[in-house]
């Protein structure tokens, strides 16, 4: 009988559906009344771990336990209560008003494993917001575990998994021992909607609080924004007359050549 | 001397016109309900709109097109929705349900019909015919009749309304007359919401023919299987086409005496009593198609372009989207007063009309103005107007019509300046 503890890595960004646009002082992205959601790969994070819980149970040969953890301000308590809802158990929420790059968030990622001792780690493959695809190889790194990315099919074995990854060059099949790490790709699965009976029962799931001081944990960040623009907008094209004149726009207008 | 006199007076006039309704609250209100007065949504309700909204974007909208045009019975979709808990969400925890109250239950129904009011009328259908037995009956029946509600998906039907009489309930004809330890039903029911596919009925049965009509009918919970039942042909109907209605005959109908909800003679104050609860949803139903004629129009206005410009800057189109948000604003508060007052113990029959008569003209007018705004596509069936603007007449039909909603209102505005 195996007892799997599986802790989930959550984070709120703006919602995908959202048209973005850059604040008046030109240094990020607006984000004040802006409707945020849980990161999409996450979302499929959280999914994939209740599948594996719900399989668990089916066929009787273990149980799990789903522990989903958000390193941000207050408001990141919203994205683990839908989880909660979709079916996690409990909640860590580490409290932070400070911008969390990858590596910040690694480490404290790092701290909360030392102290839950998962059987292995769920992360998107990457956060709409920053595209990183950082935080599942630091926390492997950070923690010496394998790791296993892109995922699009999981199969768990006695202490071992299987996993399948989406790479550039086609499809790749691991294995791994656990602990280990696991970053979700798209067609890992279709997450669920939270029921309403499951949203209301998330409420009274606990939901415990601590800070990176708590955890000992540097969060100063190592990277500087220095600008942010929105891309030029497109311009019009032009029909040209012949090959000549096509080279000579190439060289002399847009100046490729 | 005499500028402040006429100002007293004035004052005083003023003072005596006004009555000042001193509302008690008192806490028994549902998990949810607020005690004070909030413009503002919980948590819990902004969780339960989102997942309301959510379903409607990615599960109802994609359909409700074929649904309207072959009148196919959504029966996969509800499914869906009942999985998801928002379907009977008034059944209380007790039998399985989720105890919703009505404000809260409110917000899903507001969802569902921004998605399609035909879809959310067949779903609404069920609270309709479960709000008299939440209303009258005992553990046996609650335990029978609601607990099976929410263990699978099934439907339910309120069966009151006949040919000759829909707003004249008083003039209802079907009988039931007491034979031994039975009841047996005969009678012919029209326009009946669900009736090809519930798993059982509420009946309103006349048992008295002498009495006044207070005491003269009695409410009944008749299986659908029961023997005697012919289900007539699914209506064609102008709108909310997705949604099944149809005659149902009763010939000879036996139903057990553990099935007489309330007292023999309690029938129409039952009734009457689901609507305290069911008007407002439906009202919210309106809001929720009027909300949607608002959203397509606006869309629309700010891509077609006219006379130089997108034709939201005209103002002639401009202020008839105004006129959609003034009435959908005001709609969607009444609706959440007449909820709340429920929620909190309060009687809600006065709002409720209210809501009903205003949510109701808002979405005709709304659904009528949004196909004006398309223009010449607005009548094309390529675009999603012409359906709101057949789904939107019947929400000044049903559950009342708007003439009874302003008989009732009428009487309410005397009872309230006299007392």
């Amino acid at each position: 009988m195996s007892n799997l503890r599986i802790l989930v890595a959550t984070k709120r960004v703006i919602d995908y559906a959202v048209k973005i646009r850059v604040n008046a002082a030109g240094s990020a992205v607006e984000t004040a009344n802006v409707k945020h959601s849980m990161n999409p790969f996450d979302e499929i994070g959280t999914e994939q771990a209740i599948q594996i819980k719900e399989a668990l149970a089916k066929s009787k040969t273990g149980t799990a336990e789903i522990v989903v953890v958000s390193c941000g301000p207050v408001k990141s308590q919203e994205t683990l209560r839908t989880a909660l809802a979709m079916g996690a158990d409990r909640a860590i929420h580490v409290d932070s008003d400070e911008e969390l790059q990858p590596l910040a968030v690694a480490k404290l990622l790092r701290a909360v494993v030392e102290k839950e001792k998962p059987d292995m780690v769920i992360l998107g493959k990457q956060a709409i917001d920053d595209d990183s695809n950082q935080t599942g190889q630091m926390l492997a790194g950070l923690l010496n575990w394998p790791q296993a990315t892109f995922a699009s099919k999981v199969e768990l074995g006695d202490k071992s998994m299987t996993v399948t990854r989406e790479v550039d060059g086609g499809v790749e099949t691991v294995k791994t021992p656990l602990p280990a790490i696991l970053t979700t790709d798209l067609r890992l699965n279709v997450p669920r909607y939270a029921s309403l009976p499951n949203i209301m029962k998330a409420k009274k799931k606990p939901l415990a609080k601590f800070t990176a001081a708590d955890l000992g944990v540097d969060i100063k960040p190592r990277l500087q924004t220095l600008k942010i623009v929105e891309p030029a907008k497109r311009q019009g094209g032009k029909i040209v007359e012949s090959v000549d004149d096509l080279v000579d726009k190439l060289k002399n207008e847009a100046k490729v050549l | 001397m005499l500028r402040s006199a006429t100002s007293t007076l004035r004052r005083v006039a003023a003072v005596k016109a006004a009555p000042v309704q001193q509302v008690a609250v008192r806490s028994f209100s549902t998990t949810m309900a607020s005690q004070n007065v909030s413009f503002g949504l919980s948590e819990d309700q902004l969780a339960i709109q989102e997942l309301a909204r959510k379903f409607t974007e990615d599960e109802i909208i994609p359909i409700a097109a074929h649904h309207d045009r072959t009148g196919e019975y959504p029966t996969e979709l509800i499914r869906k929705a009942w999985e998801l808990g928002l379907v009977n969400t008034h059944v209380p925890q007790k039998y399985g349900g989720l105890g919703l109250g009505v404000f809260d239950a409110s917000l899903v129904s507001e969802e569902l019909a921004y998605g399609c009011s035909g879809i959310q009328t067949a779903i609404e259908a069920n609270g309709l015919a479960e709000a008299p037995l939440i209303v009258a009956a005992n553990d046996f029946q609650l335990k029978k009749y609601l607990g099976r509600m929410t263990e699978e998906p099934l439907m339910a039907a309120y069966c009151v309304t006949e040919p000759g009489a829909g707003s004249d309930v008083a003039g209802l004809q079907t009988r039931a007359v007491k034979k031994g330890n039975k009841w047996v039903i005969n009678g012919q029911k029209m326009w009946i919401t669900n009736g090809g596919k519930a798993n059982w009925f509420f009946v309103l049965a006349k048992t008295d023919a002498n009495a006044k009509t207070g005491q003269a009918f009695t409410g009944f919970i008749v299986d659908g299987d029961s023997k005697g039942i012919t289900v007539g042909r699914k209506e064609q109907n102008m709108g909310q086409r997705a949604s099944d209605t149809r005659g149902i005959t009763f010939e000879d109908v036996e139903v057990p005496e553990e099935n007489v909800l309330g007292k023999v003679g309690q029938g129409f104050k039952i009734a009457m009593g689901a609507f305290d609860i069911t008007r407002p949803l439906v009202a919210a139903g309106a809001v929720g198609l009027a909300r949607r004629a608002m959203v397509e129009a606006t869309k629309y206005a700010v891509d077609r372009k006219t006379m130089g410009k997108p034709i939201i800057e005209h103002q002639a189109v401009s202020f008839m989207i105004a006129d959609m948000a003034i009435g959908i604003e005001a709609a969607r508060q009444m609706v959440w007063k007449a909820g709340w007052l429920k929620d909190n113990g309060h009687r809600n029959t006065w709002e409720a009309s209210i809501a009903k008569a205003l949510a109701s003209d808002v979405a005709v007018k709304s659904a009528c103005d949004a196909v004006q705004v398309f223009g010449g596509a607005g009548f094309n069936t390529e675009y999603p107007v012409e359906k709101l603007y057949r789904d939107s007449k019947i929400f000044q039909i049903y559950e009342g019509t708007s003439q009874v909603q302003r008989l009732i209102i009428g009487k309410g505005v005397v009872d309230r300046v006299l007392a």
